[in-house]
């Protein structure tokens, strides 16, 4: 099962001329339990793609076929595909709503009309798979929380429907490093633990670098390269001239060989490149 | 579903009528809407017709989008159509069960009509040719004379600056909620009223909570600029009496003539 977009084509203001094209012709399929990034840069038409994954946007050119549910087909329950796609928008915390953080996460599967014993089951399933401690958190109003907590109790907001994937879009935007960290390892952690498809959208390679199998690259509404993130940042140069960059750590490494060091050109994180290097740097001494 | 709310809007061209003072634009657009009160038989308004056509035709903007500012208030012109219509008492030409038609009750009818029509577009013809920033630098300068009796003019015309500024980022905050919302399997657009007016809170209360927020940003932003109100401010823009305004108003003045000519001696 899978989300499948194909010849995905959307324009703005049709018939005018304004019109300009925000999609144009996309095909990708995403299967169940893989962890993908969508990256490009302001305006590349990624907003709009996702909004097309959970049929907030409808296909008028081309179609998105959600585990076999055409989203052209009128038969195909638009809540039902809202309920199996999570998306969570950026800066969630603006939905954020109610008196308490346990009646806002319930929020969604309210609107599905499940018992009060299924929601206060998925409320608490959702706060803890997001960190929190839910005795502690549950009768708290949303308003008082920091920024990072607002941001996870939004994420909860969207996991108690239990989707099946989870998009999240620029989950990291305005955060502080210790902000960006704790999102980031718990939409880890949360895709280890249940196995939960997540795609990753984001115009930062470093976030998408940390944690994606596999990377879409958009550019001006067309799907510009695909691939693992080994065979995306080995194409630096083509990233460079589409306003995208590599992570700083591949750059390192790049120069590093450049200037006549034996070292591993594919790591894409601190903690794989310190190793390298140390690994370089004895070998040299041995020498 | 915000794209097509017209109220206000603005249409950005060059022409005779966008040129004129926004204080000119703003009297004149008061006269014309006592001229409507004024005219008591259908033939002068044939006069209002021609003075509303040629500041029309002089503004290049196509009729199309002045007709589509009467499209909110449709509903409020028919029903004041029926309702004098039905509702006046005279000569009975025609019997609906237990409603009468009258002939005072269709001229009256026809008279509301066409005056509620012509004063919308008349006020539409002031908003379509000047900018909203514009305009509220005319209504300050016009309410300038009141600061002697307290009237806070200033105040008044920049918070509704800001009023103006900020409708088209609050619809697309609107619609962002809206989306995250549905994303959560809101559903705005079913149900009965109670039902739907209930949907709505999890729309309002966000958008309420951005909504000080931006106003707390605001008003930070603003006194990092120094600003303290309207005391020895100067503006960038400043409003001048042109030829073209002076043309204008004698037209306008010929036009209120003959209309008050017609109602006291034909």
């Amino acid at each position: 099962m899978s989300i499948k977009i194909e010849n995905l084509t959307f324009k703005y203001s049709e018939g005018t001329q304004f019109e300009t094209k925000a999609l144009d012709n996309i095909n990708m399929e995403i299967k169940k339990g893989e962890f993908i990034g969508i990256i490009g840069h302001t305006g590349s038409g990624k907003s709009t793609l996702i909004q097309h994954f959970n049929g907030l946007m409808k296909p008028e050119e081309g179609d998105v076929i959600v585990e076999g549910k055409s989203l052209k087909n009128k038969k195909t329950k638009l809540k039902l595909i809202r309920q199996t796609v999570g998306l969570v928008f950026q800066y969630p915390e603006y939905q954020l709503f109610e008196e308490t953080v346990y009646q806002d996460v319930a929020y969604g599967p309210k609107n599905l009309e499940l018992d009060e014993k299924e929601i206060k089951k998925r409320v608490k399933y959702a706060l803890e798979l997001v960190g929190f401690d839910y005795e502690e958190i549950k009768d708290r109003s949303p308003f008082d929380l920091s920024g990072g907590q607002k941001r996870r109790a939004a994420i909860a907001g969207v996991l108690a429907m239990k989707p099946e994937y989870l998009v999240l879009d620029e989950p990291t935007a305005g955060l502080d490093p210790a902000g960006r960290n704790e999102i980031l390892g718990q939409i880890e952690k949360l895709h280890k633990k249940s196995k939960i498809t997540v795609i990753l959208v984001s115009h930062s390679m470093e976030d998408i670098a940390r944690l994606v199998k596999y990377i879409y690259v958009l550019n001006k509404g067309k799907l510009h390269m695909e691939g693992t993130p080994k065979e995306i940042y080995s194409q630096s140069e083509e990233l460079k001239r589409i306003g995208l960059g590599v992570p700083q750590i591949v750059d390192i490494m790049k120069e590093l060989k450049e200037k006549g060091f034996e070292v591993n050109t594919n790591i894409f994180n601190i903690q794989d490149a310190k190793n390298e290097i140390l690994k370089v740097i004895r070998s040299n001494e041995n020498v | 579903m915000f794209k097509n709310i017209t109220i206000g809007q603005h249409y950005p061209i060059e022409s005779f009528i966008h040129d004129l003072d926004p204080r000119v634009k703003i009297v004149i657009t008061f006269l014309f809407i006592i001229s409507l009160f004024v005219v008591n038989h259908f033939a002068a308004y044939l006069f209002v017709i021609l003075f509303l056509s040629t500041v029309v035709i002089l503004s290049k903007v196509p009729f199309l989008m002045v007709l589509k500012g009467l499209k909110p208030i449709l509903i409020i012109i028919i029903i004041t159509f029926l309702i004098n219509v039905f509702m006046t008492s005279g000569e009975v030409i025609f019997s609906l069960g237990p409603l009468d038609i009258t002939k005072e009750g269709l001229r009256q009818a026809g008279f509301m009509g066409l005056r509620l029509i012509l004063l919308i577009m008349g006020t539409s013809m002031l908003t379509l040719t000047t900018s909203p920033i514009l305009l509220t630098d005319g209504i300050e300068s016009l309410l300038n004379p009141y600061k002697k009796i307290g009237l806070p003019a200033h105040e008044l015309a920049m918070m509704m600056t800001i009023a103006l500024r900020f409708i088209p980022t609050l619809m697309e905050e609107t619609e962002k909620i809206m989306k995250a919302q549905k994303a959560r399997g809101a559903d705005f657009e079913s149900g009965n009223i109670f039902k739907r007016a209930k949907s709505l809170v999890p729309l309002l209360v966000p958008l309420f909570v951005s909504a000080f927020r931006r106003a707390d940003d605001l008003a930070m932003a603003m006194e990092a600029r120094c600003y303290r109100g309207g005391e020895n401010r100067t503006r960038m823009r400043q409003l001048g009496i042109t030829k073209k305004d002076i043309y204008a108003g004698i037209f306008t003045l010929i036009y209120l003539g003959i209309v008050i000519y017609s109602r006291f001696y034909w």
